[in-house]
């Protein structure tokens, strides 16, 4: 039996196809509508509302809380300022990554991390004898998500706060809809957008106030499949996706470094000691395996090969996550990646995915070739390596 | 004297622009030269009343190249076009068709009306998709004169010759039918649902002075259907802000490339010696020079008004005559106070993006007949837009704008009527007749903008207001657009070139031909 969110009641209202899916226990919308498009195209021209309740939420607290984190996360917990959130990978002594996330410091002595896993264990593994205390708010806690270029304008509406002076990656504490809620400048979607953190028991508070304002300002509740394509137009990894966790990983095969996922800005290595830091020394030291990074099909060449089928050309309705073989040569001799997850956007007509390359075929620009099949006849594809993100307005950071 | 271009684009309409910024990527210095104060030519979003963003005449985003988004990079440069999704039909008797984007959605509304039509419906659509798979190629190729191919001609000839023996006899037939029929006949074919029918005959009716039992206006069917988004057909779309920012998103690709885009430039005519463009004359004297000059502007005016009788052959000039404009079409742009209710949907229906008052056949004809001699509709049809229920840019939150292509409103006048007179005439009979489907649409309007085919033909320069720049029939289309022998955006004047809607593959927002025009300018090498 899966769990319901605070704002269970509003979206099961909504949900008119009754497409929901397992996100950490909890039961969470694909889409709203039986065609996801709207809600995709939300993201980029007004505003999505998604409910990310079933993240997982930890405060942490203490004289020793920032060297817990610090001990934990690739970055330099350190120089997060209060009022400001980082993104960070954290990783197991191999420095194969366990998970990503992002810290908020809400105080000198107070930080809340929002991860896909649990993490309760791990921080009282890595905080042990430390003084700190660890509270799960998981529960007690709803969150939402409101991404998109109107997103600042409807919010606006219903806090005092001045979010003109809110900055990318800064949080505040202010009211909404006259209930406390803490106000992030961050998301998943590569656009202006804000993380909404309340009580639970305040959540249906201010998801009513914004449903008010949705007709106005174009918001509209959306789901995973509008959330994948708009994270993957953003060059952002997912769990399961790009990487494997290093505690589900079973074989060594399955498990992945922050390096070989691209995440080298994320990765400090200069600052003091972290969980993984010398096994990440030593494999920048002899050169990395693997890296991510995007690439682009080429659509014009997809279409000739449907066209030997009589076919139009076909491109998937909504973004995939699988492991599909990339090869230096078309003919498929040399093998050097796959390609983790990808999407048509619809927004820039262009193919995108992102691919785990052999670091000497990742450089923007370089050739490859993709496996497609085509009425389950195997063919490869031409594509090439193009910068992330894929689609990056100004608005995000503006 | 000037400086030296590269490339003169006479017109900063949408594939004015196109043309350019494809120019301009190949490395040339290239000059866009825009007789109004804005660019966009009929694809253009003018504030016109404080607050209120119309989208003046173009309204939808239909064909517009995947490749020319993809290859100009439109989304950095701000393109955003929202689907439309569904459709709305209002009926005389209070009843509507909605039509839906998922199958199921819509075998269960059209079975309200008939569970023939409802089962009929994925059949046709199957069809038309396979019609449209076929003649899509077309689209893409430089249309070859099959009187006269030279070896590329014979190459496409051939190609298009195997293309279309590859179909089944079934399909091919069905083609023919396309080909000939009235829009009308060959709906009847097919189902019983009158609302059904007249919601889809728009597509084979609009911007033509055609009615629906006219023959020939089943393939302008397949021509809407062919409209692409992503890959899937028959989508439509909205640019977020208005159609004006497709024309921005263009622009600015085409600057990011180094082209310089001049605006209140208004070319006389084009330079030319010895049978060669060597540039444009502007309106107070001043002389461009430039390699190539490209016009982007409708048949008539690239070659009779742009250029001197004596440089065209005759045949040219008489085809070029003949050439049918014939607006048939309007615009009423609305200002509106708050959200008008279809009485069909009840007082809190929801807001609908597209609706289309064509309650049945019959109306739509009469409709033509109304204006065949002269004169509008009285109850015309109405292809009714509202961006502002999905488009937060473009209106006051709460307030909304809709945008109002009426059909038919023939070019020419009423005998007995005054311009100013009968575009009044022409706005009440508009306003009147949605008020028959929106009660509170009086009580809402703010300000109102009525454009008659004279309208548009004086503000963008389309001649006699036809919006495709040129009758979208079958003889006016592939290799007789704009006339035999010169549908390969070339001139009988060296270096002066086509890439306005007047040519292949048409009109409507496809930046199609400002994209072969220059490939073919480029292929040439002369610049």
């Amino acid at each position: 039996m899966l769990k319901l969110t605070p704002f269970h009641e509003r979206t099961s209202q909504l949900c008119e196809g009754e497409s929901w899916q397992d996100w950490s226990g909890y039961l969470s919308a694909n889409a709203y509508e039986l065609d996801h498009s709207h809600e995709y195209y939300a993201v980029r021209t007004g505003c999505g509302m998604f409910d990310i309740s079933p993240l997982y939420k930890y405060h942490v607290r203490g004289r020793d809380a920032m060297a817990l984190l610090n001990r934990m996360s690739t970055r330099n917990v350190a120089k997060c300022r209060v009022g400001q959130i980082v993104y960070t990978a954290w990783c197991d002594d191999d420095g194969h990554i366990v998970d990503d996330g992002t810290i908020a410091r809400l105080g000198d002595d107070f930080f809340r991390l929002t991860t896909a896993m649990s993490l309760l264990y791990w921080l009282e593994d890595v905080g042990f004898g430390m003084d700190v205390q660890i509270e799960e708010v998981s529960e007690e806690q709803g969150a939402l998500a409101i991404q998109g270029p109107t997103s600042r304008q409807v919010l606006q509406q219903l806090t005092p706060a001045n979010l003109d002076d809110l900055k990318y990656f800064r949080i505040i504490e202010d009211k909404v809809a006259g209930v406390p809620v803490r106000i992030a400048r961050n998301g998943y979607t590569g656009d202006l957008g804000y993380e909404l953190f309340m009580d639970a028991d305040d959540g249906l508070a201010v998801w009513d106030a914004l449903m008010e304002k949705s007709d106005e300002y174009k918001l509209r509740p959306a789901g995973h499949i509008a959330l994948d394509m708009v994270r993957i137009e953003a060059g952002l990894v997912l769990i399961d996706a790009e990487f494997m966790s290093a505690t589900h990983a079973m074989y060594p095969i399955q498990r992945t470094t922050p390096f070989e996922l691209g995440l080298d800005w994320v990765v400090n290595l200069k600052k003091d000691h972290f969980i993984g830091q010398r096994a990440l020394r030593e494999e920048l030291a002899r050169g990395r395996a693997w890296t991510t990074v995007g690439i682009q099909v080429d659509v014009v060449a997809l279409e000739a090969l449907y066209a030997r089928f009589g076919m139009p050309l076909m491109l998937p309705y909504h973004s995939w996550i699988d492991a599909i073989p990339l090869y230096a040569d078309a003919g498929k001799q040399k093998q050097i990646g796959k390609a983790t997850s990808g999407t048509w956007s619809p927004v820039m007509k262009r193919y995108v995915a992102l691919a785990r390359l052999k670091p000497e075929h990742a450089k923007v620009g370089s050739g490859l070739h993709i496996e497609m099949t085509i009425e389950g006849q195997r063919f490869t594809v031409p594509a090439h390596v193009v910068e992330t993100p894929f689609f990056d307005p100004p608005r995000k950071r503006a | 004297m000037s400086e030296q271009y590269d490339a003169i684009i006479i017109g900063g309409g949408h594939n004015g622009l196109t043309c350019a910024a494809y120019l301009a990527k190949a490395g040339r210095k290239v000059l866009v030269l825009e007789r109004r104060h804005l660019l966009g030519g009929a694809a253009v979003t003018e504030e016109i009343f404080p607050g209120f963003k119309f989208t003046v005449c173009s309204y939808v985003v239909s064909l517009l190249r995947p490749e020319v988004i993809r290859e100009l990079e439109l989304a950095k440069h701000g393109l955003h076009v929202m689907p439309l999704l569904s459709s709305f039909a209002p009926m005389e008797n209070g009843d509507y068709l909605l039509t839906h984007p998922d199958d199921s959605s819509n075998y269960h509304e059209l079975r309200r009306h008939s569970k023939r039509d409802a089962e009929m419906f994925p059949l046709f659509n199957q069809m038309m998709y396979e019609m449209a798979h076929a003649v899509k190629p077309i689209l893409a190729t430089v249309p070859p004169d099959p009187s006269a191919p030279g070896l590329r001609g014979l190459r496409d000839l051939n190609y298009l010759r195997k293309h279309v023996q590859g179909m089944s006899k079934k399909s091919f037939h069905c083609l023919t039918k396309l080909m000939t029929m009235s829009v009308s006949d060959f709906l009847d074919e097919w189902f019983e649902t009158d609302i059904l029918k007249s919601l889809m005959a728009l597509n084979g009716i609009i911007g033509t002075m055609l009615g629906p039992k006219s023959p020939g206006t089943a393939y302008v069917l397949l021509h809407h259907y062919m409209g692409e988004l992503d890959g899937a057909f028959t989508a439509w779309g909205a640019q977020q802000g208005g159609t004006g920012g497709v024309s921005e998103a263009i622009a600015s690709a085409a600057r990011s490339h180094g082209a310089e885009i001049r605006c209140n430039a208004h070319v006389e005519r084009v330079l030319v010696k010895n049978g060669t463009a060597v540039g444009v004359v502007m309106e107070n004297g001043d002389e461009i020079t430039a390699k190539v000059v490209a016009s982007g502007c409708d048949p008539k005016v690239t070659f009779r008004n742009l250029l001197e009788e004596k440089e065209l052959p005759d045949d040219l000039v008489s085809a070029i005559d003949n050439f049918k404009y014939r607006g048939s079409s309007g615009k009423v742009n609305l200002a509106l106070d708050g959200l008008p209710r279809f009485s069909a949907l009840g007082n809190d229906g929801p807001a609908q993006c597209m609706a289309e008052i064509c309650p049945d056949m019959d109306y739509l004809e009469r409709a033509y007949d109304d204006a065949v001699y002269g004169g509008f509709s009285k109850r015309p049809f109405m292809d009714v837009e509202m961006p502002t229920a999905n488009d937060p840019t473009m209106a006051p939150p709460g307030k909304h704008v809709m945008s109002i292509f009426v059909q038919y409103a023939n070019y020419a006048l009423d005998p007995y009527e005054t311009r100013d007179a009968q575009r009044d005439a022409f706005g009440n009979a508009v306003v009147d007749t949605l008020a028959d489907f929106v009660p509170n649409i009086k009580d809402l309007i703010l300000h109102k903008q009525v454009l008659t085919p004279w309208d548009i033909e004086q503000r963008v320069g389309l001649t006699e207001g036809n919006i495709f720049q040129g009758e979208l029939t079958l003889d006016q289309l592939f290799f007789f657009r704009p006339a035999p022998g010169y549908s390969d955006y070339r001139t009988p004047v060296k270096n002066y070139y086509q890439c306005g809607s007047g040519t292949h593959p048409g009109g409507g927002i496809t930046a199609g031909p400002g994209r072969l025009g220059a490939l073919e300018i480029l292929r040439d090498g002369n610049v």
